[in-house]
Order: structure tokens, then sequence, then C-alpha cells
């Protein structure tokens, strides 16, 4: 295996690695939250450009996997006692059940009315969660403090989740690279393209869509279990957000979808501009307004983002940058 | 029971007029140009917050302000289309998608950084009609009125005049049209402005009668895509029965289960109708 020829594999690894081991370095709490956020930025944005960037469906509530995963991985700690580690299993097993059975109804639908649906999933999931009582409805739940001990008190929890998120943005890079270069994601891009004419070729583009869709939720829904494990109590509205599925396509874009690259590069910057805007007092109270403008530029001017820009306009940054 | 049923149901009713306003703008926009607007909300939320602003600053009878705030929507639409949306018309569904939603995002972030998310009211009264055992609120009836004559005279513009059918020309097929010598952009970015004038006129009415922030918009929004997808995407006249029966929906549930279980069935109902009739309630089968 000549892996080290192939940059486009190693590189991302490489810079999530060196991300990552900032906070081990420094040893600051401060900086080990800055980088989670980032890393969960990482987690969700490359889950999503499996299906927005590899397939080419927009899906405006990606977010909703993330909830999911989230509230079942709470509900096991909080309520019955479970371990972390079954929490993580099922805060992914759960969602790709429900992408499965989801994706099975509404991946016939192509285009706008493909992204009216998810918003709609993502509106009845939230209303559902906030009348679904063993779930705590409205008031969400929150985890009794003791649970931490199991883990080494909460100072040693807290760098627990931090390193199981390293591990899962890599084993996500992993996934998004293996999946692009195989035959599998080949079919997704053809789908991408031209879904009649990738029929016409002998994709079973169904079932692709699916299997796309169902690995596209799994590891936001374990990020959920991690972050919310983390966080310590759980809310509908935190867990639904409707943004922050936007905020997840606004990285992609960014970063440039249908790269391996692009998703994690888009997160980053992302997150690192969100931070020095919220704490600019000149820009804290227009950020969105600027996250707004910044979307709508490369919407319009660069829609291939900064990774297919740099592989068009630079030829053998095509041989590294994947 | 029916003493309880029959309020509710004309309460619903009547919202249900000013819904299916809002969301005509939203079919409209679709059924010229295929582009789901998602900058519908922040201009509902626009139209309350001019209202308000008229009505408490200068002391403008609500209604007087409609125009101008009708005015102002047509203007808003017209400017998006020329900033964001032109550019992208003929680009993929995502494109078009993220381009209004990234105005979404700044018209929502302006509205915040001025208004906060703190609800306002317009605190005005028309008093109340008695029609037999019902009471019905002169702030809704009014509002249903104006709905009507609304749509009327958005008919008429359609129909008769040089304007409409140059917009009518263009949803039919926009290549034809301009090799007929119809001024395409034109009609394209006037009937973005018709469509988010729809959108802000509703907003204005909602605000008479209910208590709003600079986010609520996006509730409305999202019962704009609800209705739209009821009544078939792209075709105004069946937004405005959407919009009547998502209206005596929200004004019926209540009364047999929690206010709270509404969302849900809506939106279980809207991913159905996408699913099972995607082409809305009032289309032929094909």
């Amino acid at each position: 295996m000549n892996w080290f020829r192939r940059p486009g594999f190693w590189l991302p690894l490489i810079l999530v690695g060196l991300i990552g081991i900032l906070p081990v370095l420094t040893g600051s709490a401060a900086t080990r939250e800055v980088v989670f956020t980032i890393l969960l930025s990482i987690v969700l944005a490359s889950s999503l450009n499996l299906l927005l960037g590899y397939t080419g469906y927009v899906s405006f509530g990606h977010i909703v996997f993330y909830g999911l995963g989230g509230y079942v991985g709470f509900y096991l700690i909080s309520s019955r006692g479970q371990p972390l580690w079954l929490a993580m299993i099922a805060g992914g097993l759960v969602p790709a059940i429900a992408a499965f059975l989801l994706g099975r109804a509404i991946l016939r639908l192509r285009g706008a009315y493909f992204a009216l649906a998810t918003i709609g999933i993502n509106e009845a999931a939230r209303a559902f969660i906030r009348n679904f009582d063993p779930f705590g409805g409205p008031v969400g739940m929150q985890l009794n403090f003791q649970v931490y001990t199991d883990y080494g008190g909460a100072a040693q929890a807290l760098w627990t989740t931090y390193f199981l998120a390293l591990g899962l943005a890599l084993a996500v890079l992993l996934a998004s690279y293996y999946m692009k270069s195989s035959k599998f994601g080949l079919g997704l891009m053809a789908i991408r393209e031209n879904e009649d004419a990738a029929e016409v070729m002998g994709v079973v583009t169904p079932s692709a869509k699916t299997w796309a869709y169902v690995l596209s939720a799994v590891f936001p829904g374990i990020m959920g279990v991690l972050f919310f494990f983390k966080n310590g109590n759980i809310l509908p509205g935190d867990a639904f957000r409707l943004h922050f599925s936007i905020e997840m396509i606004v990285m992609v874009m960014l970063g440039g979808s249908g790269t391996v690259l692009g998703p994690l590069l888009g997160a980053a910057a992302y997150q690192r501009l969100r931070g020095t805007l919220l704490v600019t007092p000149v820009f804290r109270n227009v950020q969105l307004v600027v996250a707004g403008a910044m979307l709508l530029l490369i919407v319009l001017f660069i829609p291939q983002g900064v990774v297919g820009w740099l592989r068009e306009r630079v030829p053998w940054l095509r041989k590294v940058l994947e | 029971m029916i003493g309880i049923l029959l309020p509710s149901l004309v309460d619903g009713l009547l919202l249900g007029f000013v819904y299916g306003l809002a969301a005509m703008g939203l079919s409209l926009i679709w059924g010229v140009m295929n582009v789901i607007n998602l900058s519908h909300g922040p201009i509902i939320a626009m139209g309350m917050f001019g209202v308000y602003l008229l009505f408490s600053q200068i002391g403008m009878n609500p209604y007087l302000a409609l125009i101008v705030v009708a005015l102002a929507g047509l203007l808003a639409g017209v400017l998006i289309y020329a900033v964001a949306v032109h550019r992208v018309i003929n680009a993929p569904h995502l494109s078009t998608l993220l381009a209004t939603f990234s105005v979404n995002m700044i018209l929502i972030g302006v509205g915040t950084a001025i208004f906060t998310v703190t609800p306002y009211n317009v605190d005005f009264s028309l008093g109340s009609v008695s029609l037999g055992p019902l009471q019905l609120l002169g702030t809704r009836l009014a509002a249903a009125v104006i709905a009507c004559l609304v749509t009327g005279l958005l008919y008429l513009f359609l129909a008769r005049t040089r304007q409409g059918k140059h917009i009518r020309a263009v949803a039919n097929n926009r290549v034809a049209a301009e090799l007929m010598g119809i001024p395409s952009a034109r009609a394209l970015a006037l009937s973005f402005g018709l469509g988010t004038m729809l959108a802000a006129i509703a907003g204005g009415l909602i605000a008479t009668f209910f208590p709003f922030t600079v986010l609520s918009g996006g509730g409305y929004e999202l019962r704009s895509f609800v209705i739209v997808v009821l009544g078939g995407l792209g075709n105004p006249l069946g937004a405005l029965f959407g919009g009547l029966i998502l209206g005596t929906l929200e004004g019926v549930i209540p009364v047999f289960m929690e206010t709270t279980w509404v969302p849900v069935l809506e939106f279980v109902l809207f991913v159905l109708l996408i699913l099972l009739r995607p082409s809305g309630l009032l289309a032929r089968r094909v």
C-alpha cells in the first residue's frame, strides 16, 4: 500500500491530527473547548458532504440525526444508567435506521422537493420531541453530575469525550476518502451529475442513495451523543436547530463540496471566523449578517468552494488535494 | 361541542386567508422561476415591523401603512432578485436555495441587531362583530377581506395587464418568451417582487392581531411551505385554498388535543403530501 504517495489521503488526517494535538500540548481547557467545537463541525460538515457533495442531494435538515442520536444516547445514560460506549453505539445505530427508513421514502424526491421534505422532517422531529414525555418534553433532560465519576470525574470525562470526538473526526475523513475512491462513491457522483444517466449505466440508484444517506447519518448521531454527554443537558431547541443544518451547508460550500479536504477546511475556517466575530464588539451582533454575506458571495462567485477553486486554477494541486 | 367547534373553525378559516396570502407569494415565485424563496420568512417579519413602526412612530392607520409596506416589499423583492437570484437563476437548485437562504440570514441578522428578539405588538383594535353565536374580531375579519382583495387584484394584474401577461409568458416558457421579445429579466424581477410583496402584506396583516418577534417570520414561512404543497407548487389560487385548509386545521385541532401537537401533525401531513401528492391536492392525477 503506497499510501504515502497519495497526499489526498494523509493530508486531511495529518491536519486534523495537528489541530487535535494542540490542547494536549498546551493542556489548556479553553483551547480544548475551541478545538472540540471545530472537531464537531468537521464531523457534521464531512458527513453532510457524503450526501450533499458526492450524491448531490441537498438536505436542509441534516441536524435531525445529530439531535436524534444525542437524544437516544442521553436517554440511555441519564435514565437507563448505561455506559457511554453503549450510548454511542445506540446513538449511531438509531439515526442509521431512521435514515434507512426515511431514505427509502424521501430519496425518491428530487431537487427542491427533497430539500423541502428534509425541512419538514426536521420541524416534525423537533415538534414531536417537544411533546414526547420520556425524553423530557419541552424542558429536555439533565445529567446527574454523579454520572461523571464513572469516567474519573468531570474533568477527566471532558478529556475522554474530547479524544473520542477526535477519533470520530478521523474516522469520518477516512470514510469520506474511501467512499470517494470506491466504486460505490463513483456511482454516487454519477447520480450527482445525472441521475437518469447513472441509472442507465447500471448504478442501482435507490440503494446507492439510501446507503449514502445512512452513512451520512451515523456520524452526526454519535457526535450528538458526545456533545450532549459533555454538555450535561439536552433541549429540543438545541438538538434540532434548523440553523445549524444551514451552517453545515455553509461550511461544506466554503471548503468545496464533493472533496475530502474541503469540509475540513470549511469547518475549521468557519468556526474560527465565527469565534473571532463573536468576540469583536463591532461584529458580535451582526455575525449572522457576515455569515450570510459570505455564503452569498461563495454561491454567486465560487460555487465550487476553496478546494474546488484551487484544483481548477492550479493543475499540480489536483494530485495533492482530494 | 358545536359551541366550541364553530368559533374556532371560523377563527381558523379567517386566519387561513392570511396564511394563504403569504403562501401565494411563495407559490408565485416558484411557478414563474422554479425558485424556492427561503428568504420568505424574514420578509413576512419585515412586513410586521413595517406596520409596527409606521403605526407606533407616526401614528399611521395600520391599513394605510399596509400600502407603504406593500410598496417596500415590492422594491425589496426586486432588489433581492437583482443581487442574489439573477446570477444563479439557471444554476442547479442548490444555488438558488442557498442564495435566498443567505439573504434570509442577512435580514435576520440585521433585524435582531436592531430589534433584538423581544416580542412586539401593534396595539390596535377594530372591536368585534357579533354574528349569532359568533364573536368575530374586527381585525381578523378585515385581514381576511384584504387578503381576498389582494388576491383578486393579483389575478386582475396577471390576466389583464401587459406586465402580467409577460410574467405568465415567462412562466410558461422562458426561452420562447424571450424569442417573442419579452424582457424576461424584468418579468422575473417583477414576479419576485410581487411574491415578496404578498409576503410583506401578509406579515403586516398578522401584526394587527398577533404579537411577533424578528424570528416569527420563520414559523409563517414553514406554514407557507405546507400550504404551497397542499395547493400544488406554482399554483397561486391553490395556495389560497391550502391556506384555508391549514387555518381550519389550526383552529380545530386544539379543540381535540393539546396545542403543542399542532406542528407535529402539520409537518407530518406536509412530508406525507410531498411524498404522495407532490403536485398538490387540487392537481389532476397524471
